[in-house]
């Protein structure tokens, strides 16, 4: 499939909503090697002919990371996660399973916490990424990651930047945070170590923390 | 009663940060995401691996085709690790890897390298015995006193009953791997993520047939080893090998996921049939069992059964059986062999309880003088008495078989379990600068236990510094070696060493101040930040003004820790005590956990903090295998069928409980010295939750983990 479709790359910023999913399904051959997806699978979803295609070769994006702009070139398989982590050598967030289930590799993306390994770099163009890189300034913490300090909710550290992620859109959305909360919106994330006991009081008391910072 | 010696651990009333709770040193750098792990290295120009593996359990190569994935784009090196001719005895093994310029040229051109394989038979599964004839190996047969003759006595009560537990993955969260870099041609710089700094540089200079002197292995921090990364690893050689082929070109080969979980690391499973015999006022009298497991196409280890009492154990007879299997290869999964022991033995002594309509925990205080020695039979009896006092043992267990109306039944069940967990040997490198300054440096590593901080506090406490005024240095093989992260020896064996290395440094100071202070050296003391003159606050000086008198010339003392050196800083031998408490929906099947209470002791804890994570993580993996985990095989194919995370389930927070835990410290504990606690925490959960679940629901669920559909047919059976 490589080239064989492949026109000049030009780039349509409104056309790029595509999930990871779509993305695999249409230029699935190239990725997966035709392991799984079968020509009728690729007819199905070959693009009308007025759309402009990316890749396979590498495109420049612009990425708006923790509010400065970066230009990269990257090819459309490759994924948020793997833009940033190779190329920009912002490598906070981790590649654990590579594929939505563990929550290592949680950005924040308009607000929203996302996992950045199951969006592709393309599709993050325009939009507000922050990083866990955003928020230790020197010495200074931020209070998400004070509470998971003082209450040692970590130990080899590898999922912990995930759950500080995950854990800093938690405390926003819910600023009374009961534990059953706490068990539900940080159950995204996983962690190998057994650090729950402790994340589970650095939640609650960065929830304490974000309301008593509010009022 | 031992001689008094210089490096002995201070007089309790002396201690201003031994034992505290302490927060770990490198808690800001993990929580901010600054800690840099192997994964996250970036070199200039650096190269991304990626590795072909064999798709079968068990095959022959007969041919590897490498030419096209050579005229790849961006492809700089291509390796063969195993040719043709070699025969493959899992599937995931390395055949080939390829070194290119951005990860996804190398996912390409791998995928351009042609291998060509003859199938040959294969066994994945082990668990019926009689489906591995001619795959079996007796490994153990034991035999002590009169089973036979035990178990006819006419007061005898005995129960039989079938145990197991399956091969699990260590599922580290940071892959097996590292970037290995040329820095010229005869000096290679590898960036591992592993539980050996100072022992892995040896096999990369015998794979790169250079000397040791010319590798340095670098690791800061690591994602998670849990036993499973004591090597340099054949895809270790492969990546150094590329590098070299690329001309020094640093290049990074971290596994991927379903490698993770295929090839690095696994731990041997073990099923048993138990006979098992105690009088009617429950004295244990007799045991007999066949038991057997597979840890790969090689052997396992041999779960020491009866647990705990194998030693004195009256009457016993056992055979252990290896089966050789091409499940993948086993490695050190955290406390090797006593999981599995724990669950077969402590599920039988509780099954021949219910039987004998005991209590399960006046069964284990009647039985505690089995216990290898006084010493641990006593602890047993203290770590009893307390888990039933947390868990209100008296008020909230019940004979087996919840009586109560309604599908979710309540049970609670006991476990006990030990381990040694002397330290390893080991160098460090005290050093006092004349400006105050003092750094420690050891070619250790901290797997998240927390090595560093434990480091700081006994540095800090021998020479009267607050934590902040040591910099703490390991993850270097440049530096003086340290022992590997293993076996819970860790904690033991740094502390040992830097409290040697820095009480060194502290009496070369103090060999040096005293005539400023118009006295001897053994007459100085260094506390608060000031060396004084004992008993003499008067004729003091402030730490640095002491340090200052060293002029030019900083001190630099060793501290070595040897496993028979003179002074007793550390011992071995540990118990310790959980009762886990367990609902069940009987119409799902499906096992809530509402609590795990643990005992542990470790003798003289030097961080009550990372002490008791060590304790909360260890019950939350035992949650997961007791309740999850398994390595699930496919015997059509002989291929792993959950190499991922979906369905290799790991316990998510809303899935662990609640959890009560309390370290035994104070008299009889702290002056054993330092006892290693990485391991024994994890062994009892899965017997404990087990044994909860036989409590709650009234009959046993014989294998790990206590999956839906097995509880169910547990019921359905009963």
């Amino acid at each position: 499939m490589k080239g064989k479709k492949a026109k000049p790359q030009k780039m349509k910023a409104e056309k790029l909503a595509l999930t990871r999913r779509d993305f695999l399904r249409g230029a699935g051959v190239a990725v997966s090697g035709g392991m799984l997806v079968g020509g009728q699978t690729l007819a199905q979803a070959a693009p009308a002919p007025d759309t402009d295609i990316l890749g396979p070769g590498s495109v420049p994006i612009t990425l708006k990371i923790n509010g400065a702009a970066h230009q990269l070139s990257v090819e459309p398989r490759v994924t948020l996660l793997d833009a940033l982590r190779n190329q920009l050598d912002i490598t906070g967030a981790k590649r654990v399973c590579d594929r939505g289930t563990c929550g290592a590799c949680t950005m924040i993306v308009d607000g929203k916490a996302i996992y950045a390994c199951s969006m592709l770099a393309i599709e993050a163009q325009g939009h507000n990424i922050t990083t866990i890189e955003s928020f230790s300034h020197g010495d200074h913490l931020d209070p998400v990651m004070s509470a998971f300090w003082d209450n040692d909710a970590q130990q080899c550290g590898f999922c912990t930047p995930g759950f500080m992620m995950a854990c800093k859109e938690f405390v926003t959305k819910h600023p009374h945070a009961k534990l059953e909360e706490v068990n539900e919106g940080l159950s995204g994330n996983i962690c190998r170590c057994g650090t729950y006991h402790g994340l589970k009081q650095a939640a609650l008391d960065a929830s304490k923390g974000a309301r008593s910072a509010k009022a | 009663m031992a001689t008094p010696c210089k490096y002995d651990w201070p007089a309790p009333e002396k201690r201003k940060l031994i034992g505290k709770r302490i927060k770990r040193i490198d808690g800001g750098m993990k929580s901010s995401g600054q800690a840099k792990y192997s994964f996250d290295i970036n070199r200039p120009g650096m190269l991304f691996a990626k590795v072909v593996r064999c798709p079968y359990a068990h095959a022959k190569i007969t041919s590897v085709d490498t030419s096209e994935a050579e005229k790849m784009p961006g492809v700089k090196a291509v390796r063969v690790i195993q040719g043709p001719g070699k025969e493959i005895q899992w599937e995931g093994d390395e055949i080939a890897a390829v070194a290119a310029t951005s990860e996804e040229a190398a996912e390409d051109a791998a995928r351009k390298i042609k291998v060509a394989y003859e199938q040959m038979p294969f066994l994945v599964k082990e668990e019926d015995l009689s489906g591995a004839s001619g795959f079996t190996k007796p490994a153990v047969t034991e035999k002590a006193g009169d089973p036979d003759g035990a178990f006819q006595g006419s007061d005898v009560v005995i129960s039989e009953g079938y145990y197991g537990i399956p091969v699990i993955t260590h599922c580290c969260l940071e892959t097996h791997g590292q970037v290995a870099e040329w820095t010229d041609p005869e000096n290679l710089k590898v960036w591992a993520s592993t539980q050996g700094v100072s022992a892995i540089g040896g096999q990369f200079a015998e794979g790169m047939k250079i000397s040791p002197n010319n590798v340095n292995i670098i690791c800061n921090y690591v994602g998670g080893g849990f036993g499973s990364k004591f090597a340099a690893d054949r895809w270790g050689l492969a990546c150094a090998g590329l590098s070299k082929d690329a001309e020094g070109k640093a290049v990074k080969l971290m596994l991927e996921r379903n490698a993770e979980l295929l090839v690095a690391g696994a731990r041997p499973s073990a099923y048993a049939k138990v006979k098992v015999g105690a009088k009617k006022d429950g004295t244990l009298v007799a045991w007999q069992s066949e038991s057997w497991g597979t840890g790969g196409v090689g052997g396992s280890g041999v779960p020491p059964i009866p647990y705990v009492f194998h030693d004195k154990f009256p009457n016993r007879a056992r055979t252990h059986t290896f089966v050789s299997t091409n499940i993948g290869p086993s490695r050190a999964w955290r406390a090797p062999n006593h999981p599995q022991a724990a669950l077969i033995t402590m599920s039988a002594f509780e099954d021949l309880a219910a039987k004998l309509n005991m209590d399960p925990i006046e069964f284990l205080m009647k039985n505690a003088d089995l216990a290898p020695n006084a010493v641990l039979a006593k602890t047993y009896r203290e770590e009893l008495t307390k888990a039933a006092e947390l868990a209100d043992w008296k008020k909230n267990w019940h004979p087996r078989g919840d009586k109560t109306s309604g599908h979710i039944k309540r049970g609670m069940g006991v476990s006990m379990h030990t381990w040694g967990g002397a330290p390893h040997n080991g160098k460090c490198q005290v050093t006092i600068q004349p400006d105050g300054s003092v750094e420690v440096k050891t070619g250790s590593q901290d797997l998240g236990t927390g090595t560093r901080t434990v480091i700081n506090i006994v540095v800090a406490e021998t020479l009267g510094l607050p934590l902040e005024a040591v910099k703490v240095m390991i993850g270097d093989s440049h530096y003086p070696p340290d022992g590997p992260s293993g076996g819970s020896t860790t904690v033991g064996g740094v502390s040992g060493h830097t409290r040697r290395g820095s009480v060194n440094a502290r009496d070369a100071l103090f060999a040096v101040v005293a005539p400023s202070l118009g006295s001897k050296p053994e007459d100085l003391e260094a506390v608060d930040g000031h060396v004084r003159v004992k008993g003499n606050a008067t004729k003091s000086l402030t730490w640095k003004q002491a340090c200052a008198k060293l002029g030019v010339k900083p001190v630099v003392a060793e501290g070595e820790q040897a496993r028979n050196s003179p002074c007793k800083l550390n011992d071995s031998g540990v118990g310790g005590v959980q009762i886990a408490d367990v609902s069940v929906d009987t119409e799902t099947g499906i096992v809530k956990m509402n609590r795990i209470i643990a005992v542990q002791d470790c003798g003289l804890i030097i961080d009550m903090k990372t002490a008791e994570s060590q304790v909360y993580g260890a019950l939350i993996m035992g949650v997961s295998y007791a309740l999850y985990e398994e390595k699930i095989m496919d015997h059509q194919t002989g291929r792993m069928l959950n190499p991922n995370m979906e369905f290799y389930k790991l316990a998510t927070i809303a899935d662990v409980g609640d959890f009560t835990v309390h370290m035994m410290t104070g008299p009889g504990y702290d002056e054993r010295g330092v006892i290693g606690l990485g391991e024994p925490p994890v062994i009892s959960p899965g017997a404990a939750i087990s044994n909860a679940v036989a409590n709650a629901i009234g009959v046993r669920v014989p294998t790990l983990p206590l999956t839906p559909d097995k509880v169910l047919a547990a019921l359905e059976k009963a």
